[in-house]
C-alpha cells in the first residue's frame, strides 16, 4: 500500500503508473494545469513527394520507414469495433521485425484483438493503453499485463494526447476510403463505418501517421474526416475490415418487457421534468435501453409537437429516422452503429460528423457534451451516493471501457436507466467497486422498481413532485432489491495489487482496480 | 453432469438457464456433503451454501450428496430445487423447507375486483416472475399445466409455492393454475395453505369436476386453518365444457368467472383458429351468457402472437364487443393494451358520470327511483355506471375525485 495515496474521492490509487507520476483526482473541476499542450515535430514538404502520392507497397514498409523500434507507442481507432482486420497484422509485424516491448494505445479493444495476449506473453507488447473489452478485460484482470491498464474516456484520451501525457509514436488510420495523398474518410467504401472521430487526434499529435484503406481514391478524396496533410504513408490492402462486424445491418432493440419499461419510464421523467420542450437536445447510446427510450421519446415529441435543436449519437437508424422526419435539426454524430447512420452521415448535411474534441474534451474552451440537456447513460453498478461504475462488475472483474460515459456526465441532466438487478446481483450498493463517474454528476438512476433523484437536483425533485411517476429514495429501492435476492451480495475479495487505474476527464487518477484473489 | 436414469441419483433444474440452477442429489450413508458451483460464487457463494445446509436440516437429511450448479438462482427457487430432490427420493416425505411469508404476500382479493388482463408465467421460470408485478396486470398465472414439462411438474409446484410466499406482485391478483385430475388435487397441497387467491382449474367439462377441486380445497383450508376463501375459475375448453358452462357456472359459490381455452376447444370441435373466429362464436356467447346468468366474469381466451400488436388491439376489442370482461396474456407488454381496450370510451364515462350524479341526488332527496332527465334508471344500470367510473379511475381516465 506504500505506492498507493488516497484521492479527493477517497479511492487509493498508484502514486505512479507505467513508469509516469500521477496526479490523484482532486475533485470534480478542481485542477486547472498549466502550460501548452503538445505537438508533433515540424516536418517539410521536401521530405515528402511533392505529386502528393505516398503510396508504400505494404503495412510492413510503412511501419520500417516511420522507424518502428522497441519501447514505441502504436494507436489505432476503433470505429472498426469487431471487424477490424489491421491491428493484429500490425503486431505481428512487429513480432516478425522482432521488435519488444511496444504499447499499443487503442481507443478500444475488442474481441477480435485476442491474438494480442500472445504478444503480450512473448514480449512484443509490453502492455495496452485503452478500452478493453471480453478476453483482454479478462487478461488484464488477472494482473497478467506488464503494465497497469489505464482506462480513459473518449474526451481523457483526447485531453492524454494533447496534454503531452501519452506521445504516440505511430498512428495507424484504418480508413474506408482514401486518396494517395492520405485524405481519408469513414462514410463510404466496402468498410464503412461513418466517420473517424476517435483516430482525429491521433492524426493530428502522432510522430508518423499510416492511413490503411481497401478503397483508394483518386485524389482528392472528398470530404476528407482526415486531412492528408498529416499523413506520412498510405498502404492499400485488399480487405482492412468485415463490415459485418464494423455495423450491423440492423439494431435490434430490446424485446426484454423490463427494459422496455425502464425506457418508458425514462421518457416519461425526461417529458414530466420539462427537458423535453422546442429547442431541446439529448444524447442516447446504441444500448437496448437507450434505443427504446429514444422511440419512447420520439412518440412523445409528436404527441407534443416538439422538435429538438440537436440530438447526439452513436447514430442508429432510430435516430435518423428522427433526423428524416424533422423531429430534429441535426445530428451531431461521434460514432455509426449501423448502416442506416452510415448512410446518413454521407447524404445528410444535417448528419454531423463530430471528435472528441468538439464533443468530449476536457482541457479546451467547452464540449458539446455539456451543452446537451439530457443524456441517457448505462451503469453496471450505483452506489446510494449516487456515485456509478462502468467498467468493473460487483465481483471486481474488469469487463468495460467507459467510452464517452465519463464526458456525458457532465450534460444538464444524466440519467442512468438501468435494471435494479440482473440475475440475481443487484445494481444498487453501498459502495461502487470501482469509481468511474462522481455522483454529483449522476442525477436521476431509473428502474423497473422506481426512479431516484439526487437529492442534489432539488429543481428535478419540485418539477416532477406532481407526476405519477413512481419516485422513490434510492435506499428504499435497494433495501427492496436486497430483500429480494436475499441480501446484498458478499464484496469482492480484492488484492492491494493494482492491475488498472481510471482516470477522470482531466487526467487526474479517480480510482484503481484491483485483481481479485484467486482462489488456489 | 449425471443422467436422469443414473441409479439412485435424483435432479432437479434447467442447466444453464438463468435465475435457475441445477441440483444433484446422491444418497449416500456418508455425512452430508453440499458443493456449490455458482455463477455468483464470489457474491452469493456462502449464502447458498448456507442455505443449502438449512433445507437439509428442515427436511432432516444429514447424509449423500447435493452439487448445486447455480446460475443466479434466487434463494426461494434453490430452496424449492432442493426440496424437490430430497422428495423424489423420498415420495412420503412429510416435512417442507418454506421460505417466510413476506408481508408485500399478503393482501385480500374480492369476488368482483377487475380481471382484465391476467399474465401466464410457467410455474418452473421464476426469471419472468420477479418483475412480473411492475407491470400491473391485474393478475398473475403461475401455471402449473401446460406450459411446464411433466418432469419438471413436481419441481414447479414447490417454486410456485415458495413464489407465492415470497415475491411481491404489486397488487396483482395471485392466480395458479393446476393441473387436470389427481395432479391437480396434489398441485392445491402445495399451494393452498399459502398467499393464492384464485386457483384456475383447466379443461373442465362436467360440474363435478370443479366440484371435486373445491371439496379438496375445503379439507385443505381446514387442515391449514385458512380462512380467506379461495376463488375458483374453470376453462372450458371442449365440446362438452362449453355445453356444460351453466352448470359448471353454478356449480361452486367460489366461482368467480368462466374462462375459454380456445387451442384445446377448436381442436376438440375438429377445426382450427382463424382471425375472423367464427368458428369460436357459440362457444364465446356460451360462455358469455353462463357468466352472466350467473353473475360471474366472462374471461376470453389468450393472444398468443406477442409481436401483432394489431391483432391484439383488435382481438381485445372484439372480446369487449361480445360482452368479455378480460382476456389472458402471455407477455407483459400485452398488459397496457388490453386495459386499454377495455377501459371505457370518453362518451360512456361521461353517461356513467350524469347517471351517478343522477343517483347521488336521488338519494340525498330520499327519493327511491332514479330519473335521467324523463328516463327512469333501473338499479342494474347505476350498477353498470358504477362499473365504469371504477375502470375509468382505475385505468387513470377519471380523476378519484371527480365529483368533488
Amino acid at each position: 500500500m506504500e505506492n498507493l495515496i488516497k484521492n479527493a474521492a477517497g479511492r487509493w490509487v498508484p502514486k505512479e503508473v507505467n513508469g509516469v507520476k500521477t496526479i490523484p483526482f482532486k475533485g470534480v473541476n478542481q485542477h486547472f494545469p498549466q502550460g501548452s499542450i503538445a505537438a508533433p515535430p515540424i516536418r517539410s514538404c521536401g521530405s515528402y513527394p511533392l505529386d502528393g502520392n505516398k503510396i508504400v507497397d505494404s503495412l510492413k514498409t510503412a511501419l520500417q520507414k516511420c522507424g518502428l523500434k522497441d519501447g514505441m507507442t502504436i494507436s489505432s481507432h476503433h470505429h472498426f469495433r469487431n471487424g477490424d482486420l489491421i491491428m493484429n497484422q500490425v503486431f505481428d509485424i512487429a513480432a516478425e521485425l522482432g521488435v519488444k516491448d511496444l504499447r499499443w494505445f487503442p481507443s478500444a479493444a475488442f474481441p477480435c484483438h485476442k491474438p494480442m495476449i500472445r504478444h503480450m506473453e512473448n514480449g512484443v507488447l509490453h502492455h495496452i493503453e485503452g478500452s478493453l473489452n471480453g478476453p483482454l478485460g479478462d487478461y488484464a484482470s488477472q494482473g497478467k499485463m506488464k503494465g497497469l491498464a489505464v482506462l480513459r474516456s473518449h474526451g481523457g484520451r483526447w485531453q492524454s494526447i494533447q496534454d503531452g501525457e501519452v506521445h504516440i509514436d505511430i498512428s495507424i488510420l484504418a480508413a474506408p476510403t482514401a486518396d494517395e495523398f492520405g485524405n481519408a474518410t469513414g462514410d463510404r467504401g466496402p468498410s464503412a463505418c461513418g466517420l473517424l472521430g476517435f483516430g482525429l487526434a491521433d492524426s493530428m499529435y502522432a510522430d508518423h501517421v499510416i492511413v490503411v484503406t481497401d478503397n483508394l481514391v483518386a485524389f482528392p478524396c472528398v470530404p476528407w474526416q482526415i486531412q492528408g496533410n498529416h499523413v506520412d504513408h498510405v498502404v492499400v490492402l485488399d480487405k482492412i475490415g468485415d463490415p459485418d462486424k464494423i455495423v450491423s445491418g440492423t439494431t435490434e432493440l430490446t424485446r426484454s418487457p423490463d427494459r422496455l419499461y425502464i425506457a418508458e419510464l425514462t421518457a416519461k421523467f425526461v417529458q414530466a421534468a420539462g427537458i423535453m420542450k422546442d429547442g431541446f437536445s439529448f444524447q442516447a447510446g446504441a444500448g437496448g435501453t437507450a434505443l427504446a427510450f429514444a422511440i419512447y421519446l420520439k412518440d412523445m415529441m409528436k404527441d407534443a409537437n416538439v422538435k429538438a435543436r440537436f440530438i447526439r449519437g452513436g447514430s442508429t437508424k432510430y435516430l435518423v429516422e428522427m433526423l428524416e422526419e424533422g423531429l430534429t435539426d441535426y445530428i451531431l454524430d461521434g460514432q455509426t452503429f449501423d448502416l442506416e447512420g452510415v448512410r446518413s452521415m454521407r447524404e445528410n448535411p444535417g448528419h454531423v460528423n463530430t471528435s472528441p474534441f468538439t464533443s468530449y474534451n476536457w482541457h479546451g474552451k467547452g464540449n458539446f457534451a455539456s451543452m446537451v440537456d439530457v443524456v441517457v447513460l448505462g451503469a453496471t453498478e450505483v452506489d446510494v451516493n449516487y456515485n456509478a461504475n462502468v467498467v468493473t462488475h460487483s465481483d471486481g472483474r474488469m469487463l468495460h471501457g467507459i467510452g464517452g460515459w465519463q464526458n456525458c456526465l457532465f450534460s444538464k441532466c444524466t440519467i442512468l436507466p438501468i435494471p435494479a438487478f440482473r440475475n440475481r446481483v443487484p445494481i444498487i450498493v453501498d459502495e461502487v467497486t470501482t469509481l468511474v463517474g462522481p455522483g454529483e454528476l449522476i442525477d436521476v438512476i431509473v428502474t423497473e422498481r422506481g426512479i431516484a433523484i439526487n437529492p442534489l437536483r432539488q429543481d428535478l425533485i419540485d418539477a416532477t413532485k406532481n407526476s405519477d411517476l413512481p419516485i422513490r429514495k434510492i435506499e428504499e429501492i435497494k433495501k427492496e432489491i436486497d430483500d429480494l435476492v436475499g441480501g446484498a451480495p458478499a464484496k469482492p475479495d480484492l488484492t492491494d495489487e493494482v492491475v488498472g487505474v481510471v482516470k477522470w476527464v482531466d487526467g487526474t487518477v479517480l480510482d484503481s482496480i484491483f485483481r481479485i484473489r484467486t482462489q488456489e | 453432469m449425471y443422467s436422469r436414469e443414473h441409479m439412485n441419483t435424483f435432479v432437479s433444474g434447467m442447466v444453464d438457464t438463468p435465475s435457475d440452477c441445477f441440483v444433484t442429489y446422491e444418497p449416500n450413508s456418508s455425512t452430508l456433503n453440499i458443493e456449490v458451483r455458482s455463477k455468483v460464487q464470489s457474491m452469493y457463494g456462502t449464502s447458498i451454501n448456507d442455505l443449502a445446509y438449512q433445507v437439509c436440516s428442515d427436511l432432516s437429511v444429514d447424509s449423500g450428496r447435493f452439487i448445486i450448479n447455480d446460475y443466479g438462482s434466487l434463494p426461494f427457487v434453490i430452496q424449492a430445487r432442493i426440496e424437490a430432490v430430497v422428495r423424489q427420493c423420498n415420495p412420503k416425505l412429510q416435512s417442507r423447507s418454506l421460505p417466510d411469508i413476506k408481508p408485500h404476500s399478503l393482501y385480500p382479493s374480492s369476488r368482483k375486483r377487475f380481471r382484465r388482463s391476467r399474465l401466464y408465467i410457467p410455474g418452473n421460470q421464476s426469471k419472468l416472475m420477479l418483475n412480473a408485478g411492475i407491470h400491473k396486470p391485474d393478475a398473475i398465472i403461475l401455471d402449473l399445466e401446460d406450459s411446464v414439462a411433466l418432469t419438471e411438474k413436481p419441481s414447479a409446484r414447490l417454486i410456485v409455492r415458495n413464489a407465492l410466499r415470497t415475491l411481491d406482485f404489486f397488487g396483482a391478483e395471485r392466480m395458479v393454475r393446476i393441473n387436470q385430475g389427481d395432479l391437480g388435487l396434489t398441485d392445491l397441497e402445495e399451494i393452498i395453505p399459502h398467499p393464492v387467491h384464485l386457483i384456475l382449474v383447466p379443461k373442465v367439462e362436467y360440474a363435478d369436476q370443479l366440484k371435486i377441486v373445491n371439496n379438496k380445497i375445503s379439507e385443505l383450508m381446514q387442515a391449514s386453518g385458512r380462512t380467506e376463501p379461495v376463488f375458483l375459475m374453470p376453462i372450458l375448453e371442449s365440446a362438452r365444457g362449453i355445453l356444460n358452462a351453466l352448470s359448471i357456472a353454478e356449480a361452486c359459490p367460489n366461482t368467480v368467472a368462466l374462462a375459454i381455452g380456445l387451442e384445446d376447444y377448436t381442436a376438440d370441435i375438429g377445426t382450427q383458429r382463424t382471425i375472423d373466429g367464427k368458428e369460436s362464436f357459440f362457444a364465446r356467447s356460451m360462455i358469455i351468457n353462463a357468466a352472466r346468468a350467473t353473475g360471474i366474469q366472462a374471461i376470453d381466451t389468450v393472444f398468443s402472437d406477442v409481436s401483432d400488436e394489431v391483432g391484439l388491439e383488435q382481438s381485445v376489442k372484439e372480446a369487449k364487443s361480445l360482452g368479455f370482461d378480460g382476456k389472458g396474456c402471455i407477455h407483459p407488454r400485452q398488459i397496457q393494451p388490453i386495459h386499454e381496450a377495455f377501459s371505457p370510451s370518453p362518451e360512456e364515462i361521461d353517461k356513467a358520470k350524469r347517471i351517478m350524479i343522477a343517483f347521488e341526488d336521488a338519494q340525498k332527496k330520499g327519493l327511491g327511483v332514479v330519473s335521467l332527465g324523463s328516463k327512469m334508471i333501473d338499479p342494474p344500470v347505476v350498477k353498470r355506471a358504477e362499473t365504469t367510473i371504477k375502470l375509468a379511475i382505475d385505468t387513470g381516465l377519471l380523476d378519484m375525485d371527480w365529483n368533488r
